[in-house]
């Protein structure tokens, strides 16, 4: 079983791009670019994870963010007034969020298309809602961590090397994630799911549960990474933690890379982050960045739409084994 | 009491705008099944047509609204034409991310020209008193403009030919084609009468509140609230989704923390999408 898995080489291809660039800056030593591969990993792990949902399984899910700031705000409950160390804290986040996830998803799933989407904005912002009304966790204000935390680790130096270090081997498994989900018979299903969900529950997929699992698999690793984010930062605030604007973002890189395949996550979150680096520091298109991403995205979805990876797949037939 | 009474009375008022902006939403869902993530933006827009016909021409707020009732119209069409037609036939997605990239267009352009500070369009119109209740005159005139509006779309679908037609597409496009409804330009026209509702609307909440390029966003997750409230793609139900969340926003403060009627609101709006996905007027 897992020796197919060594031979493909889709699987290795992503894999390497996200692992060869995460490791980068670890070479080189640069905390400028750590930092910008700090906030590419971050993308390519939610959109990554988005896609489960998103791509495989066909359900439009704007509340993927809510997945990131609830693990943020475990992980830095635990770390922050807890004392526990970053690791164990992530992975009881991830875990608190997956059960979240089971639960919620299998009384949401039940709605389709529009009101499914219009669904996961309203729980996201009732959660958000929620946490800025619990005084317990900060309020409003939210949580900030003590600066000696960072002792344990070596310093806030260490931290930050640490911290990203987990962060790149998080990206790579949410990678692997979406590769064996995209490969498997239980992936097979989701994509019949998504073309036609009455068909595919005639053929006797158990479709309201392979979409739940879907829903769960996709937000372990946000929450993860949500963890690794507020830690790094040193405190959290509501506003920060669930910015519906971030799940939009996700589904930008999703179409600019690549709807439903392994590779085309990585790479929008890779060329969507370094472009908006580019319109940011431009200074022609500093005050208009947001509206010429706008006309990107409209023009990459009417003449595009499969995203780069999807079109290259689609022009040259001989490149799927290796871009799947 | 007599705050119950005075903030029930406001709610139900500002009701009234609410319901109008949602209008807008649910109809351009109702006949093409398309969410419109531009709404929020579109709202801010009509915010800034009224407050710059004010500060720049002069032009009175409520009859500034017409040339902002025009330019949505024709604004909506265009729009329309570039970001929903040729998507009409894609999957869901398509649309979603189109109307969204519409958004990110008006409020870049705008946050480059406008910048974020807040603004506020300032007009007294003096106040009601009827006894222990105090109303401001901005208000009243706000919801009998929204409620002219409301009529006026009302008329306008069952009472006239084009009006019946946009109906007819909404029920069935094919049909409708096979009768001899030019769906296209009819599929156009609803996109227009959407955006212009979002934008009026936007232009009466400037006279209440102060605002932003930013501020469309609020607006529009009410507008979400109120068209599930109501049943998606449901008009009248729209309206009464409005009184419903205004009503809301005017009791909660009486009874807990203000900070606690979002929590209500979308847990409310979650609930109801699951247990009646047709909203409270529509058949289960």
């Amino acid at each position: 079983m897992m020796m197919r898995y060594v031979r493909e080489p889709a699987l290795w291809l992503s894999l390497l791009l996200v692992i060869g660039l995460g490791i980068w800056p670890l070479v080189t030593k640069s905390a400028t670019l750590r930092e910008d591969m700090f906030l590419i990993l971050m993308f390519v792990t939610l959109a990554s994870s988005l896609n489960i949902v998103l791509g495989y399984t066909g359900y439009v899910n704007f509340g993927h963010i809510v997945f990131f700031g609830m693990g943020g705000y475990i992980g830095f409950y635990l770390i922050a007034i807890k004392g526990w160390r970053l690791i164990p804290a992530a992975l009881v986040a991830a875990l608190g969020v997956a059960i979240f996830a089971i639960v919620l998803g299998s009384i949401i799933l039940r709605l389709r298309g529009a009101y499914f989407a219009l669904a996961t904005i309203g729980v996201n912002e009732a959660v958000r809602s929620l946490v800025v009304n619990w005084d317990a966790i900060g309020g409003a204000v939210g949580l900030e961590m003590n600066f000696g935390r960072y002792k344990d680790y070596g310093g806030p130096m260490n931290a930050l090397w640490y911290t990203y270090t987990l962060l790149v081997i998080v990206a790579a498994a949410s990678v692997m994630l979406s590769y064996f989900v995209r490969t498997s018979k239980f992936g097979l299903g989701l994509l019949a799911i998504r073309e036609d969900e009455d068909a595919s529950l005639v053929l006797g997929i158990n479709a309201p549960r392979a979409k739940t699992i879907a829903y769960a698999l996709s937000s372990i690793f946000p929450a993860m990474v949500g963890v690794l984010f507020f830690f790094k930062n040193g405190n959290i605030e509501p506003g920060d933690a669930f910015r519906l604007h971030m799940s939009v973002e996700g589904i930008v890189m999703i179409m600019l890379g690549g709807y439903g395949t392994v590779l085309g996550p990585v790479v929008g979150a890779g060329a969507y982050e370094r472009l908006r680096g580019f319109l940011l520091t431009s200074p022609l298109f500093k005050n208009l960045q947001l509206a010429f991403a706008g006309i990107l995205l409209l023009l990459i979805i009417i003449f595009v739409p499969s995203g780069l990876v999807g079109w290259l797949r689609n022009r040259f037939p001989k490149v799927r084994r290796i871009l799947a | 009491m007599d705050v119950l009474i005075a903030s029930v009375v406001d709610g139900l008022l500002i009701g009234f705008v609410y319901g109008l902006a949602a209008m807008g939403l649910t109809l351009i869902f109702g006949v093409m099944d398309v969410v419109n993530l531009s709404h929020g933006a579109l709202i801010a827009l009509g915010m800034f047509g009224a407050y710059l016909l004010y500060t720049g021409l002069g032009i009175n707020p409520y009859i500034g609204l017409f040339f902002v009732l025009i330019g949505g119209i024709l604004l909506g069409m265009a729009l329309y034409g570039i970001a929903i037609h040729p998507l009409l036939h894609g999957p869901h997605l398509s649309t979603l991310l189109s109307t969204f990239a519409i958004s990110m267009i008006i409020v870049g352009v705008g946050t480059a020209l406008f910048t974020s500070t807040p603004r506020n369009i300032d007009i007294s119109m003096g106040a009601l008193t009827l006894g222990p209740v105090r109303i401001l005159g901005t208000r009243v005139i706000a919801a009998l403009m929204a409620i002219l509006m409301a009529v006026g779309l009302y008329i306008f679908m069952y009472r006239t030919h084009t009006g019946k037609s946009v109906r007819a597409v909404a029920n069935n496009r094919d049909a409708a084609e096979l009768v001899g409804i030019p769906s296209t330009r009819i599929l156009a026209l609803s996109f227009g009468l959407g955006t212009m509702l979002a934008m009026v609307s936007g232009g009466l909440i400037a006279t209440l509140f102060p605002f932003s390029i930013l501020s469309g966003g609020t607006y529009e997750l009410k507008s979400f609230v109120i068209c599930v409230l109501g049943g998606l793609g449901n008009p009248t139900g729209a309206l009464l989704g409005g009184l419903i969340l205004g009503l809301i926003e005017g009791f909660i403060p009486v009874f807990m923390p203000v900070g606690w009627t979002p929590v209500i609101e979308f847990t409310l709006f979650v609930i109801i999408l699951l247990v009646r996905p047709s909203g409270i007027l529509g058949a289960r």
